[in-house]
């Protein structure tokens, strides 16, 4: 089983932000977030999840050695006891997942729902995502159901490379193998060929 | 990629094999297995230097109280006459050094006791009621034994230390400290 984003579904419900503050772990507090891509002339959404990178740099930036991985992949909230809350993690994750709560001194994120996925659920937010936008299942049941996109979970910012546990839908005809965030940021100022962005070619397409 | 560990799921950021990282990422391991991971070789060091210090620990206790033994020999010291006091008068004298009150209190023509003037409890001076045979400390309204200097109501809980006296040619002496627990 492996989570799958396809942001060109997204329809911006918030139902699984609503889903997420209802998870017993952290009743409240919602580990998802909606992004508007470009609030002034779209009304596209992305729904922002951890993407458990293999080489989780919330983790390697940790100085209070709090933010742990566990065996199948998933990097977990910060560790009450160590947790220093001094807002590393939160600046260093090129995606913007970990969330500081001041209140608790405490960063809390997204574990995939750790609790209902290491026994075989599936996470709140891929149960009621109306829109198939996060999707929860096995790599046979997304190819069979998205035949026009393929997962991808390399992505580039910078000089960075980052391979994930969750995996991002792209266009099944992209060339690229892995994603370049940061062209994709620079494109919206300084317009090119189209091709070399495929997260929003795939927001067309869809 | 076949040598390594498959609990090692983190792959550091430099993509560099295991061997060739530093020390310190073995020893702040990011992966939950390998963080709580204990070595049959650590654990038996653990256990065999915890024992040892507890074991360090008893002969160090009974150096002490052997030490703590010899200290309490203290030399006999006049305080005063026997006529100073009036039966159920008292006088407050330092011993065993300055700036450590102790009451001397005359119980009857024949019997006098000593103690040192501490509460037990926060170290007020405490003060004899000779009439109702107890010591009363008026900070927490505590009451000690006037006779054996336990206690007897309030937060105090350990007797007052006793000093020991002796009565020749007339003159009261005291002579050591009994420090008691119960």
């Amino acid at each position: 089983m492996e989570f799958f984003v396809d942001p060109g579904r997204c329809i911006g419900c918030q139902a699984c932000v609503q889903a997420c503050s209802e998870c017993d772990t952290h009743k409240g507090h919602s580990m998802i977030q909606l992004d508007y891509i470009d609030r002034a002339s779209s009304t596209q959404t992305v729904p922002v999840i951890c993407m458990h990178c293999d080489s989780p740099t919330c983790a390697e930036v940790c100085p209070a050695d709090a933010i742990k991985r566990t065996g199948d992949g998933v990097v977990q909230t910060a560790r009450k006891p160590r947790c220093i809350a001094c807002n590393n993690c939160v600046i260093a994750c090129p995606f913007g997942v970990p969330k500081m709560n001041t209140g608790m001194s405490l960063m809390m994120k997204c574990d995939m729902c750790y609790d209902r996925t290491s026994v075989g659920k599936k996470p709140m937010c891929a149960s009621v995502c109306p829109s198939q936008a996060l999707f929860f299942g096995t790599r046979e049941e997304i190819e069979r159901l998205r035949p026009r996109s393929r997962p991808l979970n390399r992505f580039q910012f910078g000089h960075q490379l980052i391979t994930t546990k969750v995996n991002m839908m792209v266009p099944e005809m992209t060339p690229q193998n892995r994603i370049d965030v940061t062209a994709a940021m620079h494109e919206s100022t300084a317009p090119q060929d189209g091709a070399e962005d495929v997260l929003l070619a795939n927001l067309k397409i869809d | 990629m076949n040598e390594r560990d498959p609990e090692r799921l983190t792959i550091a950021p430099d993509g560099r094999a295991d061997t060739e990282q530093p020390r310190w990422r073995q020893d702040f391991p990011i992966d939950w297995p390998q963080d709580e991971y204990i070595a049959r070789r650590d654990f038996t060091k653990f256990m065999v230097l915890t024992s040892l210090a507890f074991v360090v620990g008893q002969f160090w206790i009974l150096a002490q109280s052997l030490f703590r033994r010899r200290k309490q020999e203290l030399p006999w010291r006049e305080i005063a006459p026997v006529d100073a006091i009036a039966a159920g008068g008292s006088l407050v004298f330092d011993y065993p050094a300055a700036h450590e009150p102790a009451l001397l209190v005359r119980l009857d023509a024949t019997r006098f006791v000593a103690y040192h003037q501490k509460c037990t409890h926060l170290s007020c001076p405490v003060i004899p009621h000779v009439e109702e045979g107890r010591l009363h400390c008026p900070c927490h309204e505590g009451s000690f034994d006037l006779t054996t200097g336990r206690p007897l109501a309030g937060p105090p809980r350990r007797p007052l230390p006793r000093i020991l006296l002796q009565i020749r040619d007339g003159r009261i002496y005291a002579g050591g400290v009994e420090e008691r627990t119960t």
